[in-house]
């Protein structure tokens, strides 16, 4: 995912945006507004956001870890003993010919993942690196490991509990498995947890899912053009938005999920590139990695800092927990909802084991922190909030320039990734919105109309406005969203067992079987 | 046992001289039993938007009623009242491999197509499906221009 987190990439967002017009645009009714905002939504952020007694660490962080922690145990670590099997399933090894046309595994997963690589993977992970240092990324990866079984228990769910209609279109996600779930087992509150679920669901789409991208990719844009009214992109980006979403113009979102995975591709590729070009200081990096896990290495909070950074970064990158996965993941026809959520297990795999590991491997490898040369301890920047860099870069600038000192035209590259993971992740996130709309309000052409047009009108807001407080909020939203989805997830988990110990049998007995290809 | 050609039709008028040709040839055979295929052209791996997801399994019964309508049924209509023995399939996949394992599945001893139409850097790049059948089919394969 790529929202702000308040702490990270919204120092970066807050600088950029300092400049003396912005300043004055700010100034009047746009600071009334956001100061009413923040007022009336300011206990609501500090409640999610709000530390551990005694701790710098977020209690939705560790509610996010623990939930992970528990579903990993309770499904015998699931993530490893079924990694191999996820894989032939995307391969397409299970499918039956005779269902080809239908959605596939592999379809279902590059949609999901459009959704939640992005802005979390590249400037998240800088955060985390900068602040908590090379040893953020061992707890990132072990939160991504973890986050795995999270991804899988509400996914199988979600096919598991979806509305098919019966013009043959589905409607799934956590709201179904509250509602139909508790249902079924005989517990009472589901349909309030449901509609709970839906209006943090909207919240989160519209803020986090559309303002908060919007505002980033204007960032970039301006980045490389010079400054220009933020209205401008914003409009440019709710036309396109809106094309795709009310007008059922096919073919840019077709490009957008072409062009995406290709730019994350791409942007692996290029990491493994400076990797190996560094090849001599690998295991110097994973030593950091390690013996900052441990140590700190001398970073603010040391090794707890090292580690509240880590779990943050994942838990906010891969959205385990958070439900959204589960909304993506039901479109797909299987007879075997656990199969999805096989599957599903391997997008926290990529984003955050994967993709992130490739970003803080290439800034610690590129040396963009500062060590200090007696010691062997990383350097801290004057206010002692984060570790010194070279150019002093944090956020997107920081995975920026750590890519530029080895390929100088890397920046440019990465300004338009970060404009298309924007966008595409608009696009899933107005799905995602959609669905939850309709599960409040019901389905029909002019109700979904209303929320898509909402949405584009959000995108102008977002690009045009340094809207701290909102974007605080949205993040807010969606965490909102795992607080009643995990909630719910401990209630279901043992729908989910039942299908797994059915599903085991049946593959070792060879019920379950490959087709021939 | 009978003898099953599988014609392979892509609803262009290729199609038609396939199904000339393939009459020719069962009449010559004897007793033989046709099978009609049409396969929609279609990728696993493609990627989708989540609401073309949502949507994909209405679209593909759309898809199968929409070939059956327009290229099967009529063939196989005409077929039977020339006094064949027929049926029809139709599948989405990769057009040469799911003809190919139509064929493999339902027994066909041999396929007639018609020659593809496609064109331009398409057919220079990936090369046609019809190429792409004859070197890789299980059964002997027919061209028909």
């Amino acid at each position: 995912m790529k929202t702000l987190v308040k702490t990270g990439v919204s120092g970066a967002a807050a600088a950029l945006l300092a400049s003396p017009a912005m300043a004055q645009e700010a100034v009047g009714l746009d600071q009334k507004i956001n100061q009413a905002f923040a007022d009336l939504t300011g206990p609501f952020v500090s409640f999610i956001f709000a530390p551990l007694p005694g701790t710098s660490f977020p209690w939705i962080v560790m509610w996010l870890v623990i939930a992970a922690s528990v579903f990993t145990l309770y499904f015998a670590f699931v993530q490893m003993r079924f990694f191999s099997h996820a894989i032939s399933l995307v391969k397409g090894d299970y499918s039956d010919p005779n269902d080809a046309g239908e959605v596939s595994h592999f379809q279902a997963l590059a949609t999901a993942l459009s959704g939640t690589v992005g802005l979390g993977n590249i400037a998240g992970v800088a955060v985390a690196v900068g602040i908590g240092g090379p040893g953020a990324t061992f707890w990132m990866i072990l939160a991504g490991l973890l986050g795995m079984a999270s991804k899988f228990t509400e996914c199988t769910l979600g096919v598991k509990y979806r509305n098919e209609y019966e013009d043959g279109t589905v409607s799934g996600g956590p709201m179904y498995y509250m509602s139909k779930g508790f249902n079924e087992l005989g517990l009472p509150g589901g349909k309030i947890l449901a509609v709970l679920f839906s209006i943090f669901c909207i919240l989160g789409a519209l803020g986090g899912g559309n303002m908060f991208q919007a505002n980033q990719a204007h960032q970039q844009i301006a980045g490389i053009v010079g400054d220009y009214p933020g209205w401008i992109t914003g409009v440019v980006f709710a036309v396109v938005v809106f094309m795709v979403i009310v007008g059922g113009l096919k073919s840019i979102a077709r490009v957008t999920e072409k062009v995406v995975p290709f730019m994350g591709v791409m942007y692996v590729l290029t990491a493994l590139v400076i990797i190996v070009m560094n090849a001599d200081m690998i295991g110097w990096a994973f030593g950091q990695i390690f013996a900052g896990a441990f140590t700190g290495l001398g970073v603010a909070g040391g090794m707890v800092g090292a580690l509240i950074q880590g779990f943050k970064r994942a838990a906010f990158s891969n959205e385990a927990g958070v439900g959204s996965a589960a909304i993506a993941h039901s479109a797909v026809r299987t007879k075997e909802p656990i199969t999805e959520g096989f599957v599903s297990l391997l997008e926290p795999f990529i984003d955050t084991v994967v993709i992130c590991t490739m970003t803080a491997l290439v800034i610690i490898i590129t040396q963009q922190l500062i060590i200090d040369p007696e010691t062997g301890n990383y350097m801290l920047n004057e206010a002692g909030t984060a570790i010194a860099t070279v150019d002093g870069n944090s956020g997107v600038s920081l995975t920026s320039a750590a890519f530029g000192s080895a390929f100088s035209w890397f920046p440019y590259i990465l300004a338009i990734a970060v404009i298309l993971f924007a966008f595409s992740t608009m696009i899933s996130w107005s799905y995602y919105g959609l669905k939850a709309w309709t599960y409040l309000f019901g389905e029909g052409h002019t109700k979904e109309l209303v929320f898509k047009v909402i949405f584009c009108i959000f995108v102008v807001i977002g690009a045009a406005a340094n809207l701290g407080p909102v974007i605080d909020f949205s993040d807010a939203a969606i965490f909102a969203m795992a607080v009643v989805n995990v909630f719910a997830l401990y209630f279901l988990m043992k729908v989910v067992r039942q299908e797994l110990a059915s599903y085991s049998e049946r593959l070792k007995s060879g019920e379950i079987r490959k087709f021939g290809h | 046992m009978t003898t099953k050609i599988v014609i392979g039709l892509d609803g262009t008028e290729t199609g038609e001289r396939a199904i000339g040709f393939a009459k020719d040839l069962a009449e010559r055979i004897g007793t033989c039993e046709l099978l009609v295929a049409y396969v929609i052209e279609w990728s696993p791996y493609t990627f989708q938007t989540p609401e073309e997801n949502a949507q994909r399994h209405k679209r593909r019964e759309e898809e199968i009623v929409l070939a059956n309508e327009r290229v099967v049924t009529p063939a196989v209509d005409a077929l039977k009242a020339a006094g064949f023995n027929v049926t029809g399939i139709v599948r989405h996949g990769d057009v040469a491999e799911t003809l190919n394992a139509i064929t493999v599945e339902n027994g066909g001893s041999q396929i007639v197509v018609g020659r593809a139409s496609a064109d331009g850097i398409k057919k220079r790049l990936f090369g046609s499906s019809t190429q792409n059948l004859v070197m890789h089919a299980d059964v002997p394969v027919t061209v028909v221009k």
